[in-house]
Formats: C-alpha cells, sequence, structure tokens
C-alpha cells in the first residue's frame, strides 16, 4: 500500500521513466526477492558483530587449549597462536566488517581458524549434504505418511483406531524432538540393544568410497538411519492432525457434494477433489519447515554424532571460530529465505486466488 | 443497583471471596468439558505442586552413596515383598533405614552415577523450569499483544516497519541464534534467560495478534462502541480483548512449550549453567554414560520424561483454556 502511494506522489516530469520504475518495484516476484536479499544481508551482519561480542575469542580458545594440552607457558602458546591465525581481530569492528562484506559479495567465505588452509566453503560443502539429504529424507517421508494417515482418519472417524491414532500423533507432535531422540537411542541402542548405536555414529564408515554403489548408499542410510527416525517421529504427529482437520473441512465443501451428486466414483473425488484441495496448505508448511529444520539440527546430530552441519555449528561455537560459524550462518539462513520463497511461489501456483489477490495489492 | 450500593465494604468484599469458590467450581466444570484438556490440566497441577510443595516434602540428594550407584527402582514384586513385610512384621515407613529392607524401597525412581536419590533430584530440579516458562510465557504474550494491539490501533508507517521487521525476524533461525545468545548473555539469573527467550519469540506472536485485532476492528460491535463514544479504554478492554482471550492463552501456552524446548536444548549442549534442574540432569546422565550402561536408563529417563510429560500437559490443558474462552467451540 505505501509503496504505490509513494511511487504515485513522484513527479510527472518523469513520465516513461517512472512508470517503469513501478512496474519493476510493485512486481510480486522483485519484491519478495528484494526481501528475501535483505533478510539474509541483515541476518549475516547480525551474526557477524553477535559473534565478536562473545566472550572470548578463537585465540585465547585455542591458547588455552595449547595450555592445558601441551603445558606450554602462556608467552609461548601466545606466539604459536598468533602465528597460526592470519585473521587480525585486532583491526576495528567497521573494517573487519566491510572486508567479510567485500569477501562475501565475491562469493569468498573466508579459511576456517581452526583448520587452517581449509576455506569455510569446502567444510560447508563437506557437512551441508548430509544435513540436507537426512533433514530432506527424514521430512519428505513423515510428510508423505502424516497426509495419507490423516486423510485414512479423516475418512474412517468412526473406527475403533482412530482416537489412538490421533492420540499418538498429538502426544509426538508436543514432545520436542531432542527428547523423542534421546529416548530412541537410550531404549533402542542401549537399554534393548536393538542397533549398534557405536558402529551408527558419523555420516559414513570410515575409508568408504562415495559413489553410485549399493554398499555406499545402504551405507550412507544405515548412519542416518536414526537421525531420520527422529526427524519422522517429531514431525508427523502435526501432519497427521493438520491433514485430519483439513480433510474434514473440504469433506465439507459444496464441490465435494456437488461431485459426488454428479456420480463420479469415489477415488476420483478423494485423489482430485478432496485430497489436492485439503493438501495446499500443509505443502507451503512443508517448505517452510525444511528451512527450519536444517538450524533446528543442531541437537538432532549432536545426540547422534551424526556430522552434518548443525554438528559443525557446535564445534564451531565452542572453538570461536567466526568465518566459519558465519558461513554456516549464512547457510542456515539463506535455507530458510529460499524455502520461504519457494513456499510463496508455490502456493501461488497451486492456488490461483492466491496469484490473482497478490497481483492487485 | 441499589442493594449493591447499600453494602458496606466489608460486606462487599465478603461477598466478593463467598464467590470464590463458586468461581473456582465453575472454571473446573467449564475445563472438564474437554477430556483431554482436563486430563492436561490435572497433570499440569500435579507438576505445579510436585515443584512447589515436593521440596518441603523430600530432603534434597546431597550425599552421594557409593552403595547404591545405578539401584534401579522396585520391581513390582519387589514392592509387594515389600508391602507384605512391612504388614506382616510392622515395619514403620519412617524406619525403613534400619529395617534391612531392600535398598530399592528408599529410592523411588532408583539413583544416579553418584548413588544419589532421583526422585529427590526431579522434585528439586522442576522450579526452575516451570518459572521460566511462566515467567517467558507472560512477557512474551504480553511483548506480542502490547505490540500487536498499538500496531493495529495506530497503523501507518509504525505498522508497516514493525511488519517489516517480524516477517525478516520470523526467517532468523532462531535456536542456533539462542546458542550464540547464550553465552554472550550471563544467563545464571532466570529473568535474563526469560527475557532473552521472549525477544526471540516476538514476532509470530505479535503477527497473529495484530491480525486478530485488525479483523476484530470491523466488527459491528466495536463500530457501534466507536459510534457510540466510549473511550478507548472501554473499546480495548471491553470489546476487543474479551475477544481475543482464547488468542492470548493460546499463545500464552506456546510461549510455554517454547521457552521449555530452548532452554532444555540449550542446557542439554551445555551452553547455559544453571544448577540442578531437570535439563542439566540429561546433560549429566548423557555425559556420565547413559549410552554406555544399561543401568543408567531411569537416571536420564526421569528428567526425559517429566519434560515430555509436562510439555504435552500444557498442550492439552490449551485445548480447555480454548474452548473456555471461546464458547463458539464449545460442544454440548
Amino acid at each position: 500500500m505505501s509503496e504505490t502511494a509513494v511511487v504515485n506522489k513522484a513527479p510527472p516530469a518523469q513520465g516513461q521513466m517512472g512508470g517503469w520504475i513501478k512496474r519493476i518495484t510493485s512486481h510480486f516476484l522483485v519484491r519478495k526477492a528484494a526481501r528475501a536479499l535483505f533478510t539474509i544481508w541483515f541476518v549475516t551482519s547480525l551474526i557477524f558483530f553477535l559473534v565478536r561480542l562473545m566472550p572470548s575469542n578463537p585465540i585465547e580458545v585455542y591458547i588455552n587449549e595449547l595450555i592445558v594440552q601441551y603445558s606450554l607457558p602462556y608467552a609461548e602458546a601466545r606466539d604459536q597462536a598468533a602465528s597460526l591465525f592470519a585473521i587480525d581481530l585486532d583491526a576495528p569492528l567497521h573494517e573487519q566488517y566491510f572486508d567479510y562484506m567485500g569477501q562475501l559479495l565475491r562469493g569468498d567465505l573466508g579459511t576456517s581458524l581452526r583448520s587452517p588452509g581449509t576455506s569455510v566453503m569446502s567444510i560447508i560443502a563437506r557437512f551441508l549434504p548430509w544435513t540436507i539429504f537426512s533433514v530432506g529424507i527424514g521430512l519428505l517421508l513423515s510428510f508423505a505418511l502424516g497426509v495419507l494417515l490423516g486423510m485414512l482418519m479423516a475418512y474412517k472417524r468412526d473406527a475403533f483406531w482412530e482416537p489412538l491414532v490421533s492420540g499418538a500423533a498429538s502426544v509426538l507432535s508436543s514432545i520436542p524432538n531432542y527428547i523423542v531422540g534421546i529416548v530412541l537411542l537410550v531404549y533402542l541402542g542401549v537399554y534393548w540393544g536393538l542397533v549398534p548405536i557405536h558402529k551408527m555414529r558419523g555420516s559414513t564408515t570410515p575409508g568408504m568410497q562415495p559413489g553410485f554403489t549399493v554398499e555406499f548408499i545402504v551405507d550412507i542410510f544405515f548412519h542416518a538411519a536414526l537421525p531420520i527416525l527422529t526427524y519422522v517421529l517429531s514431525s508427523i504427529g502435526g501432519w497427521i492432525l493438520s491433514m485430519k482437520s483439513s480433510t474434514m473441512s473440504t469433506l465439507g465443501e459444496d464441490y465435494v457434494t456437488i461431485a459426488r451428486a454428479r456420480g463420479l466414483s469415489e477415488g476420483r473425488i478423494t485423489t482430485a477433489y478432496v485430497g489436492r484441495n485439503a493438501m495446499l496448505p500443509l505443502i507451503t508448511q512443508l517448505l517452510i519447515s525444511i528451512g527450519f529444520v536444517v538450524g533446528g539440527s543442531l541437537l538432532i546430530e549432536s545426540i547422534f554424532v551424526y556430522q552434518g552441519i548443525g554438528y559443525r555449528l557446535l564445534s564451531a561455537l565452542s572453538t570461536r571460530d567466526y568465518p566459519l560459524m558465519q558461513g554456516i550462518f549464512l547457510m542456515i539462513t539463506i535455507s530458510v529465505v529460499v524455502s520461504n520463497l519457494l513456499a510463496d511461489f508455490v502456493y501461488g501456483w497451486l492456488d490461483p486466488r492466491v496469484r490473482i489477490g497478490g497481483g492487485e495489492k | 443497583m441499589s442493594a449493591l450500593a447499600t453494602l458496606t465494604p466489608l460486606q462487599k468484599t465478603m461477598r466478593a471471596l463467598r464467590n470464590i469458590p463458586r468461581g473456582i467450581w465453575r472454571f473446573l466444570k467449564l475445563m472438564s468439558r474437554n477430556k483431554t484438556g482436563f486430563l492436561g490440566f490435572l497433570i499440569f497441577i500435579g507438576f505445579v505442586l510436585l515443584t512447589t510443595v515436593g521440596p518441603l516434602l523430600v530432603p534434597e540428594a546431597k550425599s552421594a552413596d557409593i552403595l547404591a550407584i545405578y539401584a534401579p527402582p522396585c520391581t513390582f514384586k519387589e514392592w509387594r515383598v515389600f508391602a507384605r513385610d512391612a504388614w506382616f512384621k510392622g515395619i514403620e515407613v519412617s524406619a525403613i533405614e534400619e529395617s534391612g529392607a531392600p535398598i530399592c524401597t528408599k529410592h523411588l525412581l532408583g539413583t544416579d552415577s553418584q548413588g544419589k536419590d532421583i526422585f529427590a533430584q526431579i522434585v528439586h530440579g522442576g522450579r526452575d523450569i516451570l518459572q521460566m516458562a511462566l515467567l517467558t510465557g507472560l512477557i512474551s504474550t504480553f511483548v506480542g499483544i502490547t505490540l500487536g494491539a498499538l500496531s493495529a490501533v495506530i497503523g501507518g508507517r509504525f505498522d508497516a516497519f514493525l511488519t517489516i521487521l517480524a516477517d525478516i525476524w520470523l526467517t532468523i533461525p532462531r535456536f542456533p541464534l539462542l546458542a550464540v545468545l547464550a553465552t554472550l548473555v550471563k544467563l545464571d539469573n532466570m529473568l535474563m534467560l526469560a527475557l532473552l527467550l521472549s525477544f526471540l519469540s516476538w514476532a509470530g506472536l505479535y503477527l497473529s495478534i495484530r491480525a486478530q485485532v485488525f479483523s476484530l476492528k470491523e466488527r459491528d460491535y466495536v463500530e457501534a462502541a466507536v459510534a457510540l463514544d466510549l473511550g478507548l479504554w472501554h473499546i480495548i478492554f471491553s470489546e476487543i480483548l474479551p475477544n481475543m482471550m482464547s488468542y492470548i492463552a493460546i499463545s500464552f501456552t506456546f510461549g510455554m512449550t517454547s521457552a521449555i524446548y530452548a532452554q532444555v536444548g540449550l542446557v542439554f549442549l551445555g551452553l547455559v549453567p544453571l544448577t540442578r534442574n531437570w535439563g542439566v540432569m540429561i546433560n549429566l546422565a548423557w555425559t556420565q554414560g547413559a549410552i554406555f550402561f544399561k543401568d543408567s536408563v531411569y537416571f536420564i529417563m526421569a528428567p526425559v520424561m517429566s519434560i515430555a510429560l509436562f510439555q504435552l500437559s500444557i498442550v492439552w490443558m490449551s485445548r480447555s483454556l480454548e474452548e473456555i474462552f471461546n464458547p463458539r467451540l464449545r460442544t454440548g
């Protein structure tokens, strides 16, 4: 609203130009993209300063480690640490900030402080795929199962097992995901000893060659099994409950009644009339939650010692590895922002009413 | 009206006091309309009692007992044998210490890696979590209502700015950010942690409250009140707020659950130093070998189950609260 008002006030002398600018700035896509970029910039800057405000710094932490591990005297430890770190932490904050932003614009995330010589980009490239893999599979599985179960429950509201399933769903949806993870690990791994949790640590068995071999694929699923199970269990309850209520409200719609009156087969009504419409709001929820689970993987990955981005972030936090922390935060923010953008577009694409309504605004 | 006017202040207070039990009774009756909600409410009250009255009755587990490391709780059979012995041989419960009864009868939930009683730790470790959850719920709800209502009433630039800020805020990854902030702010007192948690979670609440106020502003009865010039105070507190109560109750409970999630998560990762609470217990059990020893299952499961059950009770309770404040949802 306010944007169009501002543009309307633009002097008529601009004429053709003003029209162009207005058309570009008021376009749905451009506005969304601009806001996404702004968000990424905002969060990156926030993290940049917050990280430097944290008590202690990478050099201090490293000096302490040297003193504790090799019982070096302080002066020697400090010299060693200083020679290792290329970053100048004494430079004024704004200089560091503009340096970093300049680097970022050139697509350079800097080099990690604690693994000298390794670029942050390569560390992220090594850890992020595992998080995307486990979170992606987990969410897709729980979404598919949850939608099916939720629809089934909306249809069979009188079945004796319906209260049991919805009770279980409400329990699962209100328990924190790391609690689910701990319970799984303690019971499956330790108390009943059903799964070899010590072999399952990490994202692959050491020495496993990546490639499209059966061995490798079995291995990565073996290592990701518990995190995936945790993601499935902790998010399936929500899908079941929202799909159930969404289906129930769709079943009451006029077009479903009319479809029945027209004598369409029950299967066609279920898939094309009820299912598709009931799933609409859930799909955007799915896209949004992908972004958030990438950020929330911190706890799950450290429980199962699964070497994804969250696990790496935690160790970067404790060693105060500034560039690595910033890089990982940037990745998490980008994934949240991109999944939100996708959700907007996909929703507009699936539901024409939103598209038309959005154009009028 | 005239009858009330003739009453002395004392009589008025007496009358009000007499109405309290009736009010509580009505509240309970409304709560119990929703079975799940009432169950959640009962569990919630149970937890409140456990953590407020409990510490007065159960002595704190201070001394380590190396003879009773990882003692499991009694099995059903052991309890039965113990109860029979106690009944027939007349052992006083207070004299269990000397009676030579099995060690498990002294520890309701077994003992931890140092031989300390787990049940006592649960009783003493819940207060922090409950207080912090309530505090965070209160602060974040208050901030959400204030900002949301102001934004909807003032509108214009203020509203546009806050909405954009909230949109951006919602995309910030909360938990990782909290992990950074936790090292920054001295979190040894509860108020700071509660403020921090509510500071991070204002946006979602703000947006939903703002949308509510916007839609309520257009209702006929509000417009009637505006036309009658009943004053801003009356409009906000008598027309708009009562119609938002179910929303407020829900966001309050939501604030509580997300506060518990964040706090226990931070403590579990060892990022927040807080003395003896359920999160610390999980952390201790975890680092002292819950993933190696079968025996420590009670040590880790006791706090885990407490947190899970407490979260569940809040979520369930919110269903009853929603119905109370939103009569349209009441069935039958």
